[in-house]
């Protein structure tokens, strides 16, 4: 019981980092309709600007995270307005296609031995580790970090989405860019915000995830990013509640999974689940069922 | 008379490409590392008017191609392994249980996962693409001679020119001809308006399931090449980026464009290479640079694909002749 337990709380740690990157790709996905492949690498620059701040200029905690995010968002904005808004008519698989080329370039650009570099390195702990045993479970205050800072975002989140105009302008231009765009709201605009504020959690869960798991490497964004956007997938594209019960799912299964079976299928059983859902409910565990109009 | 013709022509064609690429190569005109490169294209080439069948034509957006080309190309290796030896008429018969093989699991994905619609049918078979990578790295477990995260070896180096060639010659007249019979044109009309083509009486779950099936054989079949080209198979070469590589081609050929995927398909194999030539030694990292670059910077220029809609002659059908 106390293993099972365990892994529940281990299962949590990489749900809410997960979590964190799902949400930039739900979003962005909720107003552009693109796979924003190059989410995943945004979130692996924002764990190297976070080692950079802690190794080489020792800043304090908040600091490492607001630079993060910082650079995160610009670099998004960036990638949106000279890669994506460009091609924002035309066919769908072009934009695609485009992410796809950015993501790359990403990842190989900064492998470049001039800029990041190839190699592992390793994350600095920000903090001496302090682990508490309750009833024969560990919790580690990496893992209470984690879980303030993550809850702290969601809070902030639906704050934006829900309470501010900025928010507002957002739902309208998912629901019908066009539309919004008559009643007067910066589509652009909104599509840039939205974009950099996906980045910005994926920066925060960047940090995160090289102090929990202290090692990054420039093609570290790829497998969590696949596998945020699956967890966005599973809990309803384009819905917030549905990308962090996703992310939710996705962090147990293959928590449980490395636990109980074997750690050789913990990639493959995430897509197992997608698949068996999406069979289930089409749209996801949250999503809404949209009819096609002729 | 026209049936004769047309085999003859395309028999012509053949002994002609055949012939001339063999000749050179033993001829010691183009080195024997150039000939392997240009085999690697004309695989490439095969399994990307699978994909170009599948999202090109029949507009089914699937991100796990390279998963099919893996159960082409391990199922082909795994019986001439066995049972196979050198002989020329085993090959054949791997190669088509390679495509068998990859067209079974096909339907078998296809059924449940054809019934979703763009993206999510997109991220199933992405899905279907990191399990069977999964499967192929564990797959040590339950078949040794597989190999699995080791890699597979003592697979007989069977692939030659005249072999690929017959092959993409077969996939291209296999493609064009399916596309201008009844069966293409209720394909394409999926790829326009699924509900007018549902409202004009197609089974559009059946004809979903025809392209898809199709494609996935020809991925099928030219893993079996791969297969025998390399004598050497790693999960690796089956994992999501090779689904990726097929899917820019065809993107960038033009979608349902059988001409531009056939050229993109040799472009980005030579570049992928020439690049390794070009580029003085100690910069050949920069490849992965230069490439995306160069994606983006096409795609920002021409989003339909180097050829839009344009054809070449020999592809076009009978209508526009």
């Amino acid at each position: 019981m106390e293993y099972f337990l365990q892994q529940v709380i281990n299962g949590l740690q990489i749900g809410f980092v997960y979590a964190l990157i799902a949400l930039g790709y739900t979003m962005v996905y909720g107003i552009v309709r693109l796979i924003n492949f190059a989410h995943g690498d945004v979130f692996m620059i924002g764990a190297f600007i976070g080692l950079y701040a802690v190794e080489r200029y020792q800043w304090p905690l908040t600091a490492v995270f607001v630079s993060a995010v910082v650079g995160c968002t610009i670099l998004a904005v960036l990638i949106e307005q000279l890669a994506y808004r460009p091609l924002r008519h035309a066919p769908k698989i072009a934009s695609l296609i485009t992410a796809i080329g950015v993501s790359l370039f990403l990842e190989y650009f900064t492998s470049l031995r001039q800029v990041f570099g190839p190699n592992f390195y390793s994350f600095p702990r920000p903090f001496a580790v302090v682990s508490w045993n309750w009833h024969g479970i560990l919790v580690t205050n990496i893992q209470a970090v984690i879980f303030f800072v993550t809850v702290f975002c969601l809070l902030l989140l639906q704050f934006i989405v829900f309470r501010t105009k900025m928010g507002r302008a957002m739902r309208a231009v998912s629901f019908d860019y066009v539309t919004a765009g008559l009643m007067g709201v910066n589509v652009n605009m909104v599509i840039s915000f939205t974009f950099g504020l996906g980045a910005a959690l994926a920066g925060v869960g960047g940090v995160l995830y090289g102090i929990a798991y202290p090692q990054v490497n420039t093609f570290m964004g790829f497998m969590p990013g696949l596998k945020a956007f699956t967890a966005a997938v599973l809990g309803g594209i384009g819905n917030i509640p549905g990308a962090v019960l996703g992310a939710l799912i996705m962090g147990q299964s293959e928590t449980m999974v490395s636990a109980y079976v074997s750690s050789a299928y913990r990639d493959g059983i995430a897509f197992v689940i997608l698949i068996l859902v999406l069979l289930w409910k089409p749209t996801g565990i949250l999503g809404t069922p949209r009819t096609e109009k002729v | 008379m026209r049936l004769l013709r047309n085999l003859i022509k395309t028999f012509v064609a053949y002994a002609f490409l055949a012939g001339s690429i063999s000749l050179l190569a033993g001829g010691g005109v183009v080195n024997p590392y150039w000939v392997q490169i240009l085999e690697l294209a004309c695989i490439v080439a095969i399994s990307a008017q699978g994909l170009n069948i599948i999202y090109g034509h029949t507009g089914l957006f699937s991100l796990g191609h390279a998963a099919f080309y893996g159960i082409g190309a391990y199922t082909a290796a795994y019986l001439m392994k066995m049972y196979g030896g050198q002989s020329q008429a085993a090959f054949l018969a791997a190669l088509l249980a390679g495509g068998g093989a990859a067209a079974a699991v096909a339907c078998l994905i296809g059924l449940p996962t054809l019934r979703l619609t763009s993206d999510y049918l997109g991220i199933a078979t992405l899905g279907f693409g990191i399990i069977m990578k999964v499967v192929f790295d564990s797959a040590d477990r339950f078949l040794p001679e597989l190999g699995g995260a080791r890699g597979m070896t003592g697979i007989a180096k069977m692939t030659t020119v005249p072999w690929v060639v017959f092959f993409l010659l077969a996939s291209l007249l296999v493609v064009r001809n399916m596309i201008h019979s009844s069966y293409g044109r209720a394909i394409l009309s999926i790829r326009e308006d699924e509900i007018a083509a549902e409202t004009m009486g197609i089974d559009t779950f059946q004809y979903k399931m025809v392209g898809f099936v199709t494609g996935c054989t020809f991925a099928g079949v030219a893993g079996g090449l791969y297969a025998h080209l390399y004598a050497f198979l790693h999960p690796s070469n089956f994992d999501f980026f090779k689904s990726i590589d097929i899917l820019v081609i065809v993107v960038l050929g033009g979608l349902g464009n059988m001409s531009g995927t056939l050229v993109a398909s040799f472009g980005w194999i030579f570049l992928l290479e020439g690049l390794r030539v070009v580029l003085p030694p100690g910069y050949v990292e920069l490849r992965w640079v230069l490439i995306p670059v160069l994606l983006i910077v096409t795609m920002l220029l021409r989003p339909q694909g180097i050829f839009g809609t344009r054809e070449f002659p020999f592809l076009r059908g009978k209508v526009y002749r």
